[in-house]
């Protein structure tokens, strides 16, 4: 796996395979070989080849011929026997796109506005040059539709709902209605001002393309608006191939997904990891916490506790699915439904808290590892000493004090014991997330510049679900196979930074009250 | 010794006790134990015990282990309260208020009546802030007033000059008879009235056991103070008055000079002089 994974963001070779089936003329295939697989004559028989008499094997290979939008698929078998030439030419042209995957072929022209600029060796360099140009006026849109188009609709989003408010609660008159005209006037103007902005750029993007020739000969035009990246494979030397693994990797870990999600970065979906499990921490430990204490220091120790231990180890042991239904049923429909009802009655129908989301997500994995925190905990504070009680209590204290000042900090590794085996669970848990706020892909993360910031209503990406959608969900299976291998690795290394956080926070706090252990 | 013989004595012994108490000036009784009976579930641990300690004196309770000495050293802070099957009946009237009255807070019990353990048991805290935690629980955080207590304290339990330097070291890395010291003067720091010892020095080697005992003689000029202890020689050694107990019962109390010279009570001789327990 580690691999597969590191391999992905290395650039292959494209190999320029002349090819010619029985019968037919020479054709030109273009693309990345992926995979040589060596299969017996009999078995190739039986499969529908056709077969020479001194044949023994028959060897075919995959490859990756990508230019999906000109010839309908990305990988194809072609068999070895029918390769006249297999060349490697410098100066191929890989060229990823924001759309259909990626292109293969030789560079002819550089176009501005359907008239060619540069051509022939010429247009490497040009369109090199276009190309950093495009790029920049394609973050400037994003930065402009996403920020501050983005925070445009926010606002008028808010100011409908403080307008509906305000008709809600029969509160409506002519002075709001004039504030809300004023208002509402003002950020159109905005809007209008970015939206043309936009335009313009728009405009500018749109204005070169590049011609590009592929293998039956044919020329197509790409438009360097939905280009990502062109590089030559073949004509790199080991350093330029390192520069661009680099570039890959960054773009992996930092941006957003491309072409449902088997493209692109996941930055979003780490982000949502993350958030998460921090949330559920945050959430798991005080109820954990407080729930071990109430049995420990302040339950009459009888039927009555030790039926609740045996209900919360038995919560230990239902399957995660189930909490996934629950949480569902209970925390997004009950619990959302009615704080809607009570809180956003203004945005009815649409629903704010009664639909899954971040919160719903934490909560119902802080439910799930409950069992984990409490019984750690449990353990932690069983193991100080009574004298330490003793002598808290015959200085004046009361209980409450003496545990909060003295047995709970001393208690403290055993409680990050337990938020690591939660925090654990929880990061690769990915069933009951999928039913209370995980989403293949979410336009905005929970966290951005609006007020208030953190909106815990949002749904999110997960890396864990994101694995299975990209794997198992995605139009291109074959194409994003690797990136799924990458993604695996990144949970596990996201899961291990995370227990490592927690580790050396509990290190440090044993360190601190180590001597009491002798 | 014939049964006459031991009554003349026993008549000899308490009119010379008598003339004592008659001749010094009556003790002033900082608390009184009533009739006080103790049981752990079903078993009675104390069988009705009348006692009077006497005001800024040591006095010692000695007696074989599972006497009920130590029972009764923590009935006098209601520390086996602690215990869940425990049940108490009877009266400690401390300054003439009963502790066991429903109207008694505890905790305020507790700074009044401080108590030192058999083993030492520092929080895993610095110096500084294990003598400064009394004070914190009751509010006090005022820097100028936490440090002269503490000094005070530190000084009070003779661990100033050698602490000193080190107040913000963790207290977990003093020696056991350090931390003994140190935990007095946590308990001193809040200014109790009575200071209970549970077998103070039992875990600490003889130079520390020495200098505890030399500070229990300072600390009884400013506090009542009542040691349990299993070693006679100490017993003898630091306190004014011994307490004898055996069996959940007091059987002989009186000044410690008497007691060890001339027990009223043969069970007292046997122990003393090392027939049994």
């Amino acid at each position: 796996m580690l691999c597969a994974a590191l391999a992905i963001f290395w650039p292959a070779k494209v190999a320029q395979f002349s090819y010619r089936e029985q019968g037919t003329e020479a054709k030109t295939i273009i693309g990345e070989l992926v995979d040589v697989t060596e299969t017996s004559a009999a078995m190739a028989k039986a499969a529908g080849h056709e077969m020479a008499a001194g044949e023994d094997s028959l060897v075919q290979y995959l490859v990756k011929v990508g230019n999906r939008d000109v010839t309908g698929v990305d990988f194809r078998w072609i068999e070895q026997r029918h390769v006249v030439s297999e060349t490697y030419p410098e100066t191929m042209l890989a060229i990823e796109r924001r759309e259909w995957g990626n292109f293969y072929g030789q560079l002819t022209a550089v176009k501005q506005n359907g008239n060619v600029i540069a051509s022939g060796e010429q247009a490497w360099p040009v369109a090199e040059e276009k190309l950093e140009q495009a790029l920049a006026i394609f973050d400037q849109i994003a930065y402009l539709e996403k920020k501050q188009i983005g925070g445009i609709n926010y606002e008028l989003e808010r100011l409908r709902l403080k307008q509906k408010k305000l008709q809600l609660n029969n509160e409506w008159n002519a002075s709001s209605e004039q504030a809300f005209n004023t208002e509402k006037t003002e950020l159109e103007a905005r809007y209008q001002h970015i939206q043309s902005e936009v335009n313009d750029l728009y405009v500018k993007i749109r204005e070169y393309s590049l011609s590009v020739k592929i293998d039956a000969g044919s020329e197509v035009d790409i438009p360097l608006a939905k280009v990502v990246r062109i590089y030559r494979p073949n004509g790199m030397n080991v350093f330029a191939k390192l520069g661009h693994y680099g570039e890959k990797l960054a773009e992996f870990l930092v941006d957003d997904p491309r072409e449902a999600n088997t493209e692109g970065g996941i930055f979003p979906a780490i982000f949502g990891t993350v958030m998460m499990v921090i949330m559920m921490a945050i959430i798991v430990t005080p109820f954990g916490v407080i729930a071990a204490i109430y049995l420990r220091e302040y339950a009459k120790q009888g039927f009555i506790t030790r039926v609740i231990r045996i209900a919360v180890n038995n919560l230990a042991g239902v399957p995660s699915i189930v909490y996934g239904v629950f949480g569902l049923g209970f925390f997004v429909y009950i619990l959302g439904g009615n704080i809607d009802k009570l809180f956003f009655p203004e945005s009815l129908p649409a629903p704010v808290y009664g639909t899954p989301g971040l919160l719903w997500a934490s909560i119902t994995l802080a439910l799930l590892t409950l069992p984990v925190v409490i019984v750690s905990t449990e353990e932690g504070l069983s193991r100080i000493p009574k004298s330490i009680r003793e002598g808290s209590l015959a200085l004046g204290a009361t209980k409450f004090e003496t545990l909060w000042l003295t047995v709970l900090p001393m208690a403290s590794p055993a409680i990050m014991t337990g938020l690591i085996l939660a925090v654990a669970r929880a990061a690769g848990e990915v069933a009951p997330l999928m039913l209370v706020g995980v989403v293949k892909l979410a336009p905005t993360l929970p966290l951005d510049g609006n007020f208030p910031f953190l909106h815990l209503d949002r749904k999110f990406m997960h890396l864990g679900f994101h694995i299975y959608d990209v794997g198992f969900q995605s139009p291109n299976v074959e194409a994003a196979r690797p990136l799924v291998y990458a993604t695996s690795l990144l949970l596990v290394l996201v899961i291990l930074g995370l227990n490592l956080a927690a580790i050396l926070i509990r290190n440090h706090l044993r360190e601190k009250y180590r001597a009491l252990e002798n | 010794m014939t049964t006459q013989e031991a009554r003349t004595h026993a008549i000899n012994m308490s009119s010379v006790l008598n003339t004592r108490m008659t001749r010094n000036e009556p003790e002033e009784i900082s608390i009184k134990i009533e009739s006080l009976r103790l049981s752990y579930g079903q078993k009675e641990a104390l069988h009705g015990i009348d006692m009077e300690i006497p005001k800024r004196k040591v006095t010692a309770y000695i007696g074989p282990s599972g006497c009920g000495k130590s029972t009764l050293l923590r009935c006098i802070n209601r520390m086996n309260d602690l215990v869940d099957s425990v049940k108490i009946e009877g009266k400690i009237l401390l300054d003439n208020e009963n502790i066991y009255d429903k109207s008694v807070n505890v905790a305020d019990l507790r700074r009044r009546v401080g108590m030192v353990f058999q083993k030492p048991n520092p929080f895993p805290k610095s110096i500084f802030e294990n003598v400064a935690y009394g004070l914190r629980i009751q509010g006090i955080n005022d820097k100028r007033i936490l440090q002269e207590t503490v000094e005070n304290a530190l000084r009070g339990a003779a661990l100033w000059d050698e602490m000193k330097d080190r107040l913000h070291d963790n207290a977990l890395g003093m020696s056991g008879g350090q931390q003994q010291r140190l935990v007095i003067a946590r308990a001193i720091a809040i200014e109790p009235e009575v200071l209970l010892l549970d077998e103070p020095a039992s875990a600490l080697d003889p130079i520390s056991t020495l200098k505890i005992e030399e500070l229990i003689n300072e600390l009884k000029e400013k506090y009542t103070i009542v040691i349990v202890t299993h070693n006679m020689q100490q017993a003898a050694r630091v306190s004014d008055y011994t307490a004898f107990m055996y069996m959940g019962d007091l059987i002989e109390m009186g000044p410690t000079s008497e007691l060890f010279t001339n027990p009223r009570k043969k069970q007292t001789e046997d122990y003393i002089t090392g027939r049994y327990g």
